[in-house]
């Protein structure tokens, strides 16, 4: 198990290495750096300009050092803007020039400075993140327990009336992308034009005070979603475990319905949902970045928005290293799980 | 004139869309009326849920093929005073011989918001399809080879798929989908490798099967290759980009930069699911008798893994292209959806969806409207894949 888990660790470290080089190549391509220039100083600036813009900061070195300075295992650029102040990867504003590091990347624990917002990124990337997980806390709330419920009732009796019924609420739910179930939403339930006026159309509000009325709606967008996909596999699931010889067997003992499904059934009907559900994790973000632009929540799906949007390079590879680790951790969680809830497998 | 009620706006609907309905009689009468006789296809026609699907998707492929026909106004035709009006009102300062209403209402920018969703049925119809073939041509012909041989090969490959799976899709969209990305020529580059993989599919195809007969092998392969290779440098190659292979004059079609990176990233976000899939079945078909036989025969590797592994895979296969479809549609519109790619003009649903949210408490139905019709193509396609499986597992 130890070796496994280790194995699996290296395996997440070189993916995110992967994948944050991957980012930050994108990133620095040239006519990004541009956009940035002319973003950071302004729109009219010309060729020779932008060079000069970009030339004392170090976004002209090669690719591969800027990487190691981001991943702190090169000394940060250093360089002179015309009037002899300092500038490079290390200089942030108002700092006197004695108390510039060397070293400045994330193995010293320096996330960068967010061109964007002008403030470090870490702190920005908690504040989001907090509001984010309060946002997801509500979703999975209300997600799981809908899902497997769901799931459950419709597959303990495959064929019948619920079945049917449930599982095509199922394929409906998956089928109805967030954008498109919180457009409906917003107009049935928020708009002037159908005049129900029961939720708000914006969780602006929910970020310093979460209320029904805010919250509801992005939170059910989200749940909607995932909740159809979930609760399809813990149809089939339940299914495949009622047909099982030992429940013919408490059937044929005389145990009623109830039992034989709460007692019998459901903790080997739980199994293959839980994995289901920690891989749900990765695609729950592509919804809330779509569920906060929409909504106007300034989580962290719209800090990722905001990033992409003005090339905010620390910025987004600090998102992209957030969303790797949520995604590997979930996959190996889900791995771990899945062990210790099905003892007939063991990991080699 | 009166505005139109529901009852008469749903009436007039129905008519503009009669060719349709037309089609769509035609194609089930033919299809219930020969069903025994059409193999899986046939089979649809047995379960209601796949009827359902089947009769949604159709719907939609009609109207993309019949949409000038069924459109009332040209897609960005704007008339002033019909901007952000309700559904079913009466069109006034138009030119003479025009329809007479807005049958959905108009947008923000005073378009009709009905001729809007039928043209922007044909943009998905033609991309999310061709996009989904396309994922499907790389995921087998790497899937299939990975999961036969195993190895190094199957190693590197899977790493691979493993790091674009475990890259967020919505941040890939960020970095790929942007004027700048396209200035690079680096959605050019992708489709290069990209689009590579269905011609080296039809080439080993026919390699594979038709090399032990000469009389046949001459004439197709070197007509099918120049074929498939000149249609591939076309699509590719795009006067004045950075990627020109062929002159002008042989460049059969241009792709706007645009459509290419739009379509490039969707088959990118597709296919490392399809090459698991197809890796997943080929290891398990592959231990199978038939495949032992034809090794014992000495049939070659490529011979059997498209033309022993693959056909027996095809059940689980077709399914998945199904629900692939659908998945692509979603993309293309989370893209429109976030302004990425398609101009901001263009039809397509999720770029009406997009440019409707702004008044969407006031004047709701411009961003409705491409909703519902997204809903019903994509839960077609998922209640067609389910009609699919059911009928498929039957047997």
């Amino acid at each position: 198990m130890g070796m496994f888990i280790l194995r699996r660790a290296g395996v997440m470290l070189l993916t995110a290495i992967c994948l944050t080089f991957i980012v930050f190549f994108m990133t620095n391509l040239y006519p990004n750096l541009e956009k940035l220039a002319k973003t950071q100083g302004n729109f009219r600036m010309t060729e020779e300009e932008v060079a000069r813009w970009l030339e004392p900061r170090g976004y002209t070195q090669p690719t591969l050092y800027k990487y190691a300075e981001w991943l702190g295992v090169k000394p940060g650029y250093r360089g002179e803007s015309a009037d002899g102040r300092p500038l490079g990867r290390c200089v942030r504003p108002g700092q006197d020039e004695g108390s510039i590091p060397n070293y400045c990347g994330i193995l010293q624990g320096d996330w960068g400075y967010s061109t964007q917002f002008k403030e470090p990124v870490s702190d920005i990337v908690w504040k989001r993140l907090a509001l984010t997980g309060k946002l997801m806390f509500w979703v999975m709330l209300l997600m799981v327990p809908g899902a497997l419920i769901v799931g459950v009732l419709a597959g303990m009796r495959e064929g019948s009336v619920t079945d049917r019924t449930l599982s095509t609420g199922a394929i409906v739910t998956t089928a109805t992308p967030e954008y498109v179930s919180g457009v409906i939403f917003i107009a049935v339930f928020a708009s002037s034009a159908v005049g129900l006026r029961w939720f708000k159309g914006s969780a602006t509000s929910a970020m310093e005070n979460i209320t029904f009325e805010n919250f509801f709606l992005p939170v059910i967008t989200i749940a909607l979603y995932g909740l159809g996909y979930v609760a399809r596999m813990t149809r089939a699931s339940m299914a495949e475990v009622m047909t099982a010889q030992y429940i013919r067997t408490a059937r044929l003992k005389g145990v009623s319905f109830g039992n034989i499904v709460m007692k019998h059934a459901l903790r080997n009907a739980l199994i293959a949902p839980f994995t289901v559900i920690m891989l749900q994790f990765p695609w729950l973000l592509n919804g809330v970045v779509i569920v906060e632009t929409l909504f106007n929540y300034k989580g962290f799906g719209w800090l990722l928005v905001q990033a992409a949007g003005n090339n905010d390079i620390d910025m987004l590879l600090a998102c992209s290293v957030v969303a790797v680790v949520v995604v590997l951790v979930t996959q190996l969680i889900s791995d771990i799980g899945y062990v210790f809830l099905n003892p007939r497998i063991r990991v080699s | 004139m009166d505005p139109l009620s529901w009852g008469a706006i749903f009436a007039r609907m129905a008519v503009q869309f009669t060719p349709v309905w037309i089609a769509l009689v035609v194609l089930f009468a033919v299809s219930i009326m020969f069903k025994r006789r059409l193999g899986l296809y046939g089979k649809l026609f047995d379960s209601t849920i796949g009827m359902i699907g089947f009769g949604l998707v159709m719907f939609w492929v009609f109207t993309a093929l019949f949409a000038s026909m069924i459109m009332t106004f040209p897609p960005l035709e704007q008339i002033p005073v019909m901007k952000n009006k309700v559904p079913g009102w009466p069109v006034t300062g138009a030119d003479e011989g025009a329809y007479d209403f807005y049958l959905l209402g108009g947008d923000a920018l005073a378009r009709d918001v009905f001729s809007r969703m039928v043209a922007g049925s044909q943009i998905v119809i033609t991309i999310a399809p061709a996009a989904t073939m396309f994922a499907f041509m790389v995921g087998i012909v790497l899937g299939l080879p990975a999961g036969y041989f195993g190895g190094t090969f199957d190693t590197v490959l899977s790493f691979l798929s493993n790091l674009i799976l475990a890259f967020p899709v919505i941040l890939l969209f960020f970095l790929l989908v942007t004027p700048e990305i396209i200035e690079t020529g680096m959605p050019n580059y992708m489709a290069m490798v990209l689009f590579v993989f269905p011609v080296l599919f039809l080439c080993v195809l026919i390699y594979s099967r038709f090399r032990t007969r000469p009389e046949v092998f001459n004439i197709a392969f070197p007509v099918i290759m120049i074929a498939s290779v000149w249609l591939y440098l076309s699509l590719v190659s795009e006067v004045g980009t950075k990627v020109q292979l062929l002159p002008g004059f042989l460049d059969l079609f241009d792709v706007p930069g645009e459509i290419l990176v739009v379509f490039v990233s969707v088959v990118f976000v597709n296919s490392p699911t399809v090459f698991r899939i197809v890796r997943g079945l080929t290891l398990d078909i592959q231990t199978r008798d038939y495949v032992a036989a034809a090794q014992t025969r000495g049939e070659g590797s490529w011979y059997i893994m498209l033309w022993e592994i693959l056909p027996n895979a095809r059940g689980p296969l077709i399914v998945d292209f199904c629900l692939r479809i659908g998945y692509a549609t979603i993309l293309l519109g989370t893209l429109g959806f976030f302004g990425l790619g398609l101009p901001p003009e263009s039809p397509d649903w999720g770029t009406t969806i997009n440019a409707g949210r702004r008044l969407l408490s006031a004047f709701p139905h411009p961003a409705v409207v491409p909703a519902l019709a997204l809903i019903s193509l994509v839960l077609g396609l998922n209640l067609l894949a389910d009609g699919l499986r059911e009928e498929s597992l039957r047997d």
